[in-house]
Order: C-alpha cells, then structure tokens, then sequence
C-alpha cells in the first residue's frame, strides 16, 4: 500500500488543526508581548462549550448542519466574553514588565482555568459525534479517509483568510500594524492602543475557542485536554517565528506532515520529532523561520 | 528582581534559621518533617532558577535538570541495585553539569522569549524520551527507587536521614549560589540583564557569564532532582513536563531573586500551600495556587523576600 497520501492527507489535516491552536498564540504576542500559557484552556472551554451547546440545541440525533453552526456560536461566545474579560482583568496590568512575568500571569491563568473547567463541567468525558458523523467517509486515492478532517482543514483556510483580510483591508487592522511597530507612537498618533490590545486578544481567545470548538466532535473532550495543546503550540510558532501568522501556517504544516511521517515510519518517534524540529529551527534560525530580529539595547 | 542583599547579619540569621531546622523533627509529625525536606529539595532547583534570572533569563525547562537528576537515581537504583547515596548524589550532579555545559553551549546564543522557548522544547525532548522508550525508562509507569543507603549503611529512619542529609546539602547548595553571586561571574550575569552591549565593551563576555551560570544551575537543580527520587521513591516522566518547569518559575518568582535564601522560602511555602489546598479543596487547589501567584505577580512582585526585608526595614 502506498502511504504517500496517507502521510500528505494526515500530516495536512493534523497541521489544519494546529493552525487553529497556534494561530491565536502568535497572533496574540504579535500584539501584546505576552506568549499566552493559558491559551490552551481557552481551546478546552471552547470545546466544552461547543460540545455544550449540541447537546442542549441540536436534539438527540445530533445532526445537521446547524451543529456547525453552534460550534461557530459557542467560538464566537467565548471569544466575546473571556477574552474581553482576562485581558481587562488580568494582562493590562503586566504590559511593559519583564517577559516572566507575562509568562507566570498567564500560568496562573492557566492553573485558575483548568479548575475553572473542572468545575463547571465536571470530570466525566462528553461525546458529540454528530457532526463527525455529518461527513462519513471520503475515498482519495483507493483509500477511506474520515471526512470531518477535511472540514477542519476548510475552518484552519477560512480564518487564516480572515485574518489576513482583517490585518490588510481593514482599519483596525491598519491600527494593528502601527500597534505592533511602536506601541508609544501609536499611542501618540490617537490610535486608541488599549482598546487594540482589548480587541486583538479577543480575537486570539476567538481562533483558540475555534480551534477546541471544531476539534470537540473528534475526540472526547475531557478535563487536561489543553495541556499538552500548548506546547505543542509553543513549537509551531517557535519554528515559524513569533508574532507572524505566515510563518505559523508554514510552522504547522512542517509539523504536520513531519509528525504525519513519523507515525506511519516511525511510531516511537511521533512527538520526539516535533520538538527535534523546533530545536533545529532555532539553533539555525534564533527567532525562527520568519521571525523579526529584534534590536538589542544599547 | 532586587540587588543582592549583603547585610552583615545575613549568614548569621542564616546559621539560625539552619540550626532550628536541625532540631526541628522530633517536635513534627513525619508528615510535615517529608514535606520540608521535599520543599528544600526542591528549593535547590528554584535556585538554579533563580540564578538564571538573575540575568534575566527565563528557563521554562529547569524541569529537565530534575528529571535528569532524578532518573540518574532512578536507572542507578533500580537498573544497577546501587542504593548508595554517595554514589547517587555525585553522579547525578556530574551528569546535570555535563548535560548542562553542552546545552549551556547552544543556549547562551539565545535570550528573552527565545531562551525560554528552547529550554522548554529541550525539557520536552527528554519528556518524550522517557515517555516512548518503555524498555529504558520505564514508560509513563516510570521507576522505582528502592534500597536507599547512606555510606554503605540501610538506616532505621530513612525519613530522618535523608532530612538532614536534603539540610546538609540545602545549605552547602545555598553557599555555593551565594558565591558564586559574588563572584565575578555572578556579577558579570547581573550585568547581562542590564545592557550586554556595554558588557562586551568592557571586554568581559556576556555568552560566558551565561554559560557558566548555566552549569551551575543545572547542577545544583540536578541535585536537587536526585534528593527528590530519594525521599519520593519514584521517578517519572512528568518530573520533565513542562508544567513542572512551570512551578519552579512560579516558586522562584512567589520566593524572589533578592537572595540565595528566597528559593527556600518561597519553596517552603509553596509546598505547604498547595498540600493545604489540596486537602481542604481537591477540586480547586490549582485554583488557589493560581490565585495565589496572580496575589504575589501584582501586589508582591520582589516575592516573599521582598516583603521580609521591607518588614525588616520598616522600624528603622
């Protein structure tokens, strides 16, 4: 059997999904300095309430394409809310510090969330397969894929676009540019720097939640869920270079079909060789593959 | 992050504070007397921690000393028989020094988010080693650690006896990090968090104070890994996880960077704060150490050292 496209088709679906967790994180320390730890709980509360709301609105069968449609709502839900909220509450007060300390903010976030979770939604593993089930099976190459992957690759394409258009065809995303280039003369040209921090971690909380929301229907979405998300998050924007959502697309899809290969070549090795990657990138390329060279103090 | 503090009562107060840990246990229960040992264990691993940041450097993957340490123990224990603590201990701090150098070589090029997120991604190599390779390691199952013995002797009490050996080498940890702040290179790494720029000027090398200061930490850290495979009695790969790291950022940060002692501290306080939270809520202990750090992160940011010395300052 040929594996070629067994690896092309994984490693593509498995990088789709990691853009939707890596995106945000990227995005978010473009604008903010800050690397999110917490953003992984952010991915599980989307999950969670994504597969919440199937299970109240969509009636017993699950099906439908208004289940897409709740699991968009429920991103959109947490997005709007606890994104808002932590970074009025919680980052504004740390801006401008030492980077430990974004770092241990948001790793207090992090431990807060995961019990947060816990709390709300209990222990027990919560199962919504309808929209799994919406896409059967598609035949590429003589082989039988699980169609519901080749949605995600479909959501990851969709909000990358959206956040291109929103970066370059928009005047908050103009604002953005000049935030990221020079918080201080942002500020003085009128732009209104905080309500941009406001709104760019909202959206980054928005991706995180899409990503979980869309990813509910493939697993069962449990408690811990979004701990090891994060590093694995942490190595594709290591590699592509933090703060540029191109080289997080292009970070994702080295993973993806590196992580992909290893599983059918060599399974012992599947997560060794994402951060063996991440390593090389980074001896070889500090700030990664297209990541800014900052400027040392004098 | 403070200056040194060099006040001539320090390493007085410090004999003191010693010498009553040293006639602490018979008045606590065994339970309280594992649980300082555990916290000044670990506390050794803040503090190469801390001497890190004392440079401004964040390593997000300490845990990889501890678990190195720690498996050093482990694999000694239980794949060779060798119980020996005076064997184990030397082994285990060689090993972490010698892991360190030759990363320290690749690190030293690295600073801010970079230096954080490749010592992360370097922890996490070893997570997935010990996870993958069963036959090695031992899987997530991890080791046991059995047959402790101190120079050729099984002791009675191994409880009480691995806490004063943990209080022994705790504090000949502490004065190893309080000299090497003084030295120069000590001095030099506190000069890199500054400006490195003028460093070089003065024709003294930042990537060197780096380097140095790295072996030290990931020796002490080490140290500090394998005492905790003594007093736990098992090792596994989630000493490597990069949550783990994450508490010892937190712990170093809750004690602060003011002083060799702060690790200690803030590692005392962080173990009785969690196992307190974790018996009165075990639903929601990581939320109170959240809570907790978020406290210390805006309203204490010199850490628990801070607030002693200011208190100290404060009649004057």
């Amino acid at each position: 059997m040929n594996i070629l496209p067994i690896i092309l088709i994984d490693g593509i679906t498995f990088a789709s999904w990691l853009f939707l967790v890596s995106a945000g994180i990227t995005f978010i320390f473009g604008v903010l300095r800050i690397l999110n730890v917490a953003h992984g709980s952010l991915y599980a509360i989307g999950a969670y309430l994504g597969a919440t709301f199937i299970l109240q609105f969509a009636g017993r069968e699950q099906h439908g394409w208004i289940t897409l449609l709740l699991l968009l709502l429920a991103a959109t839900v947490v997005g709007l809310t606890l994104g808002p909220l932590i970074e009025r509450l919680f980052l504004r007060r740390v801006y401008g510090e030492d980077e430990v300390i974004g770092l241990l903010t948001t790793f207090a976030l992090f431990l807060i969330l995961e019990d947060v979770v816990r709390l709300i939604w209990g222990i027990e593993p919560y199962l919504v397969e309808g929209p799994f089930r919406l896409f059967g099976r598609v035949r590429v190459a003589g082989i039988a894929f699980a169609g519901y992957p080749f949605l995600l690759t479909i959501v990851a394409i969709l909000a990358g676009l959206l956040l291109w258009f929103v970066i370059h065809h928009t005047s908050f995303g103009r604002e953005v540019t000049c935030v990221i280039n020079d918080r201080e003369m942002a500020g003085a040209l009128g732009i209104n720097v905080p309500r941009i921090d406001l709104m760019a971690f909202a959206l980054g909380t928005f991706l995180a939640a899409l990503g979980g929301a869309f990813t509910a229907p493939m697993m069962s979405v449990e408690p811990g869920m979004g701990v090891s998300v994060i590093v694995l998050a942490f190595a594709v924007v290591g590699i592509g270079g933090l703060g540029s959502i191109g080289g997080a697309a292009l970070g994702c899809i080295i993973v993806g079909i590196a992580r992909a290969s290893s599983v059918q070549l060599f399974p012992e090795i599947e997560l060794f060789v994402i951060y063996a990657l991440m390593v090389a990138v980074l001896l070889w390329r500090p700030q990664g593959l297209f990541g800014a060279i900052e400027l040392r103090k004098i | 992050m403070s200056e040194p503090e060099t006040h001539p009562s320090l390493p007085l107060a410090a004999i003191v504070a010693f010498a009553v840990m040293a006639i602490l246990p018979p008045f606590l229960s065994d339970w309280i007397t594992f649980l300082i040992a555990l916290a000044l264990a670990k506390g050794a691993v803040v503090l190469g921690v801390v001497l890190l940041l004392r440079g401004g450097l964040i390593s997000f993957g300490h845990a990889l000393y501890f678990a190195i340490g720690a498996y050093a123990v482990g694999f000694l224990t239980n794949r060779f028989g060798i119980g020996e603590a005076l064997v184990g201990l030397p082994l285990a701090t060689i090993i972490s020094a010698l892991v360190a150098a030759a990363l320290g070589l690749l690190l030293m090029r690295f600073r801010g988010i970079y230096f954080a997120m490749l010592s992360l991604a370097l922890s996490m190599i070893l997570y997935t080693v010990l996870i993958k390779f069963y036959d090695f390691s031992g899987g997530t199952d991890g080791l046991s650690v059995r047959g402790f013995t101190l120079a050729g002797a099984a002791p009675a009490h191994p409880g009480l006896v691995q806490y004063y050996l943990v209080l022994v080498l705790t504090a000949a940890v502490v004065y190893v990090g309080a000299r090497f702040l003084a030295s120069p290179l000590g001095y030099l790494m506190q000069a890199v968090r500054y400006n490195e720029i003028r460093i070089e000027y003065l024709g003294a090398s930042a990537s060197h104070a780096i380097l140095g200061s790295y072996v030290v930490s990931g020796a002490i850290s080490g140290l500090g890994g394998a005492l905790v495979a003594y007093l736990v009695g098992h090792v596994s790969p989630e000493l490597a996880f990069w949550v783990s790291s994450g508490d010892f950022v937190f712990v170093a940060v809750l004690g602060g960077t003011g002083s060799v002692f702060a690790p200690l501290i803030g590692s005392i306080a962080f173990e009785f704060v969690k196992n307190y939270a974790l018996k009165f809520s075990p639903n929601t202990w990581q939320l109170t150490l959240g809570v907790f750090l978020l406290v210390v992160i805006y309203f204490q940011p010199q850490g628990l050292w801070g607030l002693l010395t200011r208190l100290r300052a404060r009649p004057r």
